[in-house]
């Protein structure tokens, strides 16, 4: 009896992976614990161990190959080399598909057109931004968790501790609260830290230095004292992690002045919006997604690109529905709008950028036109960013409304672990799809 | 660390009245510096009594020999940082009296334009960066200071000021890891006055000698009597010497003394009459820098123009204080971001 060996997944985000080396041949005996492949995952090379016993009678997938998905078969292991049953052996279809722009973005008049671009991760896109703009100032350092030695924990800083070296790329010991008020001193002190917090979760044990220190104190001071730094990491569901590791803090920070807020969707607004963050002499909370680092858009290639902070982008443009969202959710709003172009619906499609300062301009301008919103967000309602939205609507242009303002968003629970059940949690396109048909 | 860096055994520094080590020139200094900040005080607990002060006001009246001790074992463009108890640490870094008076009374001519209030008060000028109202959060702040130091390789220092209340908060412990981990010129300095608001360090807790709090990272340290201007200097010096060298940070445990309420409406409740009343007629820093200074055959004249000139610079910023305008209401929107 042969067993298929399956591409495995090893991450929670994982859905494909580079099939580096093979540490075992075909006609080998492996056993279970054997080591037989490493696979390149989106975050780190991992070893591949044997769970059966047999011969290796088939490698199906050669190594080198890129973008090999999740549960494919990779080998086969029969129980001996006169037993083991005839496999194909072929590439696995999933190969490069993945490397196609997540989605064709529609250019706005406003947004300055910067030339060619190139497919790009956003994860590719993060780590260029910091790249660039450490080059740029010797003031800009990074530091946090795993940042250096282990090329980040979602692979963000891939490379920088070997073009920056120790002094400017800091792994620090797992301590959110003293790590990051470290930062915001050497901030206060003309220093321009970027602060990776592995997950936004870990980020609450840090918030007073954020709020309290970093955010009050040009004010407190009467403008004496600022603090220029950046703080980034991943933020929101990732996928299974469960209700710890899953709330999106997107709401917390935007209530603060004294903060920029900024939850960029596209590799374009994580270069472009980062490169703003760093050069910023403010405190900037840099809110990500983890499901989005591995995802490819067309990004800009002018070593001059840039985005302004507080500006909205018009994703797609629309007539009869306005749909609001940021970070992750500008790819369900996309999705449902192209649902509901194929009902006849037009849905104009606004990616925030910023959460604070919100761009109301943007909005205010398009729900004159299209005299409906719906605004999307995977986190929970109460106080949310979709409720101050929809207020900002409510107070600059009620009497252009033909609907009541709605709101998509995550449920109002903490994130179950069940695959099904967090399904149910978090907003699809469809929810979208049928918020909007309600309100015409 | 088990024995002090200086080679004396810990635990042992003289609990004189008064200071030695302190040339004349330098006593009269640190003198004159004392009795500013004691003056002071006494006006803004005059002042809230009289309603022109609000809020919180914490007074550092009975520690002054603290700061102007370790000041004057500092250079330019070294940092200090402290918590919320911080007007004495303000005069001694040289801030203009009249500008924190007049902060205090929340007045446009204050270092923070009315902005901050007590608390919060800085100034670039005199590298002093606050005045910070989260018990500990000055703690690793002022890390922070020092990692800047390091990360441009100055020789310039940080001193971080915090009392035994802070010395039990989380992140003071996370720092010290910081600190030693990455070898950061920063003098941390505990101000043990016994009492974290009405808790005496003996009901806050379990370590009893406050001086070892930094050993589980090797961090060196002093325990050091407090009300003695001198033993404060002599230890500074130490650890300023030590920090400046790259050798990472130090810890100076102060004994000391406050002797008015955590703040101004402290019933005082925790502690006895004759406790306060034994320290300030055995202790007292300035007390013991006046004899010592009567030894150095100072005389009374020389001592009555210090006095005078303290009281006239008192007097003045009290006078700013009241007569500086409140801030022009568009105050209200302006530095909350830094615009460009």
């Amino acid at each position: 009896m042969a067993n298929q060996i399956l591409m495995p997944a090893l991450s929670p985000t994982m859905t494909e992976g580079k099939l580096s080396r093979w540490l075992k041949s075909v006609g080998d005996m492996v056993r279970p614990g054997d080591v037989i492949a490493e696979i390149e995952t989106d975050k780190a090379t991992m070893e591949v161990e044997a769970v059966d016993e047999g011969i290796l009678t088939a490698i199906l997938v050669p190594e080198g190959t890129e973008g090999v998905a999740v549960n494919t078969p990779i080998a086969v292991v029969g129980e001996g080399a006169s037993t083991a049953a005839p496999v194909p052996v072929a590439a696995p279809a999933a190969v490069a598909a993945s490397r196609a722009p997540a989605a064709a973005a529609v250019p706005l008049a406003a947004e300055k057109d910067w030339g060619p671009t190139a497919p790009t991760t956003v994860r590719e896109a993060l780590r260029d931004a910091m790249a660039i703009e450490m080059r740029a100032s010797p003031e800009v350092f990074l530091l946090g968790e795993e940042v250096a030695q282990y090329q980040g924990a979602y692979k963000i800083s891939q490379g920088l501790l070997e073009e920056f070296g120790a002094r400017r790329v800091i792994d620090t010991p797992i301590t959110e609260h003293g790590f990051t008020g470290m930062a915001v001193g050497a901030a206060m002190n003309g220093l321009r830290p970027i602060v990776e917090f592995m997950t936004f979760n870990f980020a609450m044990q840090a918030m007073d230095q954020i709020i309290n220190s970093a955010a009050k104190t040009l004010y407190m001071s009467g403008g004496q004292m600022g603090c220029p730094i950046v703080f980034r990491g991943p933020n929101g569901a990732a996928s299974r992690v469960g209700a710890q590791h899953s709330q999106c803090y997107a709401s917390w920070y935007a209530h603060c002045p004294g903060l920029k807020v900024v939850a960029p969707w596209s590799a374009a607004d994580a270069k472009g919006l980062l490169r703003a963050a760093i050069q910023d002499p403010n405190p900037v909370v840099f809110l990500e997604n983890e499901i989005m680092y591995g995802q490819t858009f067309d990004c800009p290639t002018d070593p001059d690109f840039v985005l302004p902070i507080g500006k909205a982008k018009v994703e797609r443009a629309g007539t009869d529905v306005t749909i609001v969202a940021f970070s992750i959710m500008v790819g369900v709003a996309m999705k449902a709008a192209d649902a509901l172009a194929e009902q006849g619906i037009s849905a104009e499609v606004i990616n925030l950028r910023t959460l604070r300062p919100l761009d109301t301009d943007t909005i205010v301008a398009s729900v004159k036109k299209t005299s409906r919103i719906i605004t999307v967000e995977e986190g929970w309602p109460y106080a949310g960013i979709g409720a101050e939205v929809n207020m900002q609507i409510i107070e600059h242009c009620f009497d252009w409304l033909d609907a009541p303002p709605v709101r998509v968003h995550g449920k109002d629970v903490p994130l179950p672990y069940a695959a099904n059940l967090e399904k149910l949690a978090l907003p699809q396109p469809q929810w979208v799809v049928d918020a909007a048909k309600k309100l015409f | 660390m088990a024995q002090a860096a200086d080679g004396r055994k810990r635990g042992k520094s003289r609990l004189a009245n008064e200071p030695e080590g302190l040339d004349r020139d330098h006593l009269l200094r640190a003198y004159r510096d004392m009795l500013l900040i004691r003056r002071f005080e006494e006006k803004a607990g005059q002042l809230y009594g009289m309603g022109l002060i609000g809020g919180f006001c914490h007074l550092y009246i009975g520690q002054e020999a603290v700061v102007v001790g370790i000041q004057m074992a500092l250079g330019a463009g070294d940092q200090v940082i402290t918590s919320y108890r911080d007007h004495g640490h303000m005069l001694a870094t040289g801030m203009e009296a009249r500008g924190v008076m007049a902060e205090l009374t929340g007045r446009e001519g204050g270092y923070s334009r009315g902005k901050g209030g007590s608390m919060h008060m800085f100034s670039k000028e005199k590298n002093f960066f606050g005045g910070h109202g989260i018990v500990g959060a000055q703690v690793s702040l002022g890390t922070g200071l020092a990692f800047s130091n390091a990360y441009r390789n100055s020789d310039r220092v940080a001193v971080t000021y915090f009392g035994d209340g802070a010395s039990n908060q989380g992140q003071v412990f996370e720092s010290f890891n910081l600190a030693a981990l990455l070898k950061l010129p920063c003098i941390y300095v505990i101000e043990n006055n016994k009492y974290g608001m009405g808790t005496s360090v003996d009901r806050a807790t379990a370590s009893r000698d406050l001086s070892q709090n930094g050993a589980p990272w090797g961090i060196p340290s002093l325990q050091v009597d407090g009300m003695d201007v001198g033993a404060v200097k002599a230890a500074a010096d130490i650890a300023v010497a030590h920090c400046r060298a790259g050798k990472g940070p130090f810890l100076l445990e102060m004994k000391t003394y406050r002797y008015r309420g955590h703040s101004m409406s402290d019933p005082g409740r925790y502690r006895t009459r004759e406790e306060i009343q034994k320290m300030r007629s055995e202790r007292d820093c300035i007390e013991g820098a006046r004899h010592k200074l009567a030894a150095f055959d100072v005389d009374d004249a020389e001592i009555k123009r210090i006095d005078d000139e303290v009281k006239r610079i008192v007097q003045d910023s009290a006078d700013f204080a009241q007569t500086s305008p409140e801030p022009n209401e568009a105050e209200l929107w302006t530095d909350i971001l830094v615009e460009r």
